[in-house]
């Protein structure tokens, strides 16, 4: 168990380094000099020169990596070309809202994927099995860059059901209209969490409810209801549970898209009206920052779970 | 005691024939929704491929004596966009962004992994370690956010997004690929070839290649799916190709900003219809590769 801690942290270790390197190297994919693209029209050779000096480009390579890195682990990430804000305070801006969509993405996800997969497993391949893992299969074909235009489009043009674009509040000012600007994005998250939660808790459910003590627990009397609920769903669920860090890295892309369409200005958000207004030092930071967030996010599902269930160590 | 072996004889053979008719009634088939699937994939890469020689208007240039943002009509199939021109045409020609990127990733990906991966599990040791843990270190890296990173740092052009792409799929088809693999390469028949002094490359190309070809197969068409909505989604973030050079996903962005007519203008159609398209693909796509897989798996037969 320690050896296999230790392992993953090496991993751990080495994943974040690589991550760090890439994005530092990003800066110089840019075709010529960054100093030019930074300055676009104003740059003189003298601005060049001073923004050459400003960012140590005239510096080795590896010296201004760690230069770099040194700055990042003091948390600072640079400031935007175009504001003049420091990238911590932007991301420190934005995150909440990514955050405040992934909780609220996962709970919608739990509360519908759960009952789903139990009334499923608890009659295999009859009518509402197959109708449920029909709608799944056809649900991985809806991708959040699909689906969220649909759904903006009748429930919050037709039918006025939710609010449309650039329609956010923060919670911080308006509890309930923040809840209710959040709840279309957040069903588009849930959708493609609840194919993947639904199609892992049904599979298992079933070989679960084949084994010995769900029989023995049958021949003592025990309900339906308290077998599924006491004794079928705790085993059942380890897979789904250690899926779910897993899903994060995916549900990313997803935030993005939904702050895109809905204009909300998390992270996603940000990062592209960076990418468009070529604001490279705050695409850079945005990125280490998401990239690292779900690396750690990953490892500490993978540390959570090798204590929950040993047998993964093992292995 | 002739007698006897003749009795076993003719017990054999009435097993093997029972076990031959009940193969012939579960005998597996890849079944009509299949076949449909798979259609729609031909036509649509079709329609792509030829899209020059068919009747449709420039997909890049609006008839503006026609209607703007109109509905489906008998000269717009699928009506018109805010710049007058023929969502269908966009639509076909839109379709060769996806093709391409999801097919070509898909290639880069399998050529990139794939290979590398049926060496490395064939040879283990030190390098397959190290390719192994690089696989990982990769696979941790959030795919949406690196390729955004790159494409806005390196450009956007087609090829540039299909070569991205296709480097972060490799690692994910490394790891199929070397579990399939591995399977395999410790096998009998591996090593009866190897006694007969086959050749590593012999072995690979001709003993184990064919046999982890279904996965490759179905799991290759999962990966163009898995691409085609990586591309789509950074054509909806306005990363992909750009305008006007027609993508699904472009379209669905132009569509989305239309829709709350806070442009001073609605069009539903420009949302409806690439959502379709995209649907029918990816479904299209998943099932023709869900059949597949159940139609090699060995271990689904025998339930």
């Amino acid at each position: 168990m320690a050896r296999y801690i230790a392992k993953r942290l090496v991993l751990l270790i080495i994943i974040i380094i690589f991550v760090s390197i890439a994005t530092f190297f990003l800066v110089h994919l840019l075709p010529g000099n960054p100093a030019t693209t930074i300055l676009g029209p104003n740059s003189t050779p003298q601005n060049v020169a001073t923004v050459n000096k400003q960012l140590g480009l005239n510096k080795p390579l590896w010296q201004q990596y760690f230069i770099w890195i040194g700055h990042v682990f003091q948390g600072n990430l640079g400031q935007s070309f175009t504001t003049h804000q420091t990238t911590t305070s932007i991301i420190a801006q934005s995150f909440p809202i990514d955050l405040e969509l992934i909780i609220f993405s996962q709970i919608i996800a739990f509360a519908i994927a759960f009952p789903m997969a139990m009334a499923a497993a608890k009659r295999p391949n009859r009518l509402f099995d197959q109708a449920s893992n029909s709608t799944t299969f056809a649900m991985l074909a809806l991708p959040p860059f699909v689906i969220a235009p649909v759904l903006v489009l009748i429930f919050a043009v037709h039918l006025h059901v939710f609010p449309g674009p650039a329609s956010y509040v923060p919670i911080t000012q308006d509890f309930w209209s923040n809840i209710h600007t959040m709840l279309l994005p957040s069903i588009v998250l849930a959708l493609g969490s609840i194919v993947v939660y639904f199609r892992l808790l049904r599979n298992d459910l079933i070989s679960t409810l084949q084994e010995d003590f769900i029989t023995m627990a049958r021949s003592k009397g025990l309900t339906d209801r308290r077998i599924m609920w006491r004794h079928a769903l705790r085993p059942s669920s380890i897979s789904l549970l250690a899926s779910a860090g897993v899903t994060i890295g995916s549900l990313i892309a997803g935030t993005f898209i939904v702050e895109l369409l809905l204009q909300m200005p998390g992270l996603g958000y940000q990062l592209i009206s960076s990418v468009n207004q070529d604001d490279y030092t705050v695409v850079q930071g945005i990125t280490l920052f998401v990239a690292v967030a779900i690396v750690l996010i990953n490892f500490i599902f993978d540390f959570l779970f090798t204590i929950v269930d040993p047998r993964i160590a093992r292995e | 005691m002739s007698s006897v072996i003749t009795d076993d004889l003719a017990e054999i053979k009435e097993e093997v024939a029972a076990d031959a008719a009940a193969d012939r009634t579960t005998k597996k088939k890849l079944g009509v929704f299949f076949w449909v699937c798979a259609s729609f994939i031909v036509i649509v890469a079709l329609l792509a491929t030829f899209a020059s020689l068919l009747p449709l208007p420039n997909p890049n240039l609006g008839n503006y004596s026609s209607v703007q943002n109109g509905g489906p009509s008998w000269s717009h199939l699928l009506g018109t966009d805010d710049l007058y021109r023929d969502i269908l045409s966009r639509l076909i020609y839109g379709a060769r962004v996806s093709l391409v990127v999801g097919f070509g990733g898909a290639l880069i990906g399998l050529v990139l992994g794939g290979v590398p991966a049926m060496i490395s599990a064939y040879r283990r040791g030190r390098v397959d370690t190290v390719l192994n843990t690089t696989s990982y270190v990769f696979l941790a890296f959030p795919a949406i956010v690196a390729v955004i990173a790159i494409v806005s740092f390196w450009g956007h052009t087609l090829w540039k997004i299909t070569l991205i792409i296709g480097i972060f799929a490799a690692p994910l088809i490394f790891r199929v690929v070397r579990a399939s693999t591995l399977s395999y390469a410790t096998r009998d028949f591996v090593l009866a070839a190897k006694a007969l002094g086959a050749s590593d490359t012999r072995i690979l190309t001709r003993e184990i290649l064919p046999n982890i070809m279904p996965t490759v197969v179905s799991f290759g068409l999962i990966a163009v799916a898995t691409i085609i909505v990586l591309e789509g989604s950074l054509a909806f973030l306005g990363l992909s190709v750009q305008p006007p050079t027609p993508s699904w996903g472009n379209m669905l962005n132009e569509g989305s900003s239309l829709l709350t007519g806070a442009k001073g203008q609605t069009n539903p159609w420009l949302v409806i219809f690439p959502a379709t398209a995209m649907f029918l693909l990816l479904f299209c796509l998943n099932v023709v590769a869900d059949k597949l897989r159940a139609y090699f798996d060995v271990t689904e037969i025998k339930l």
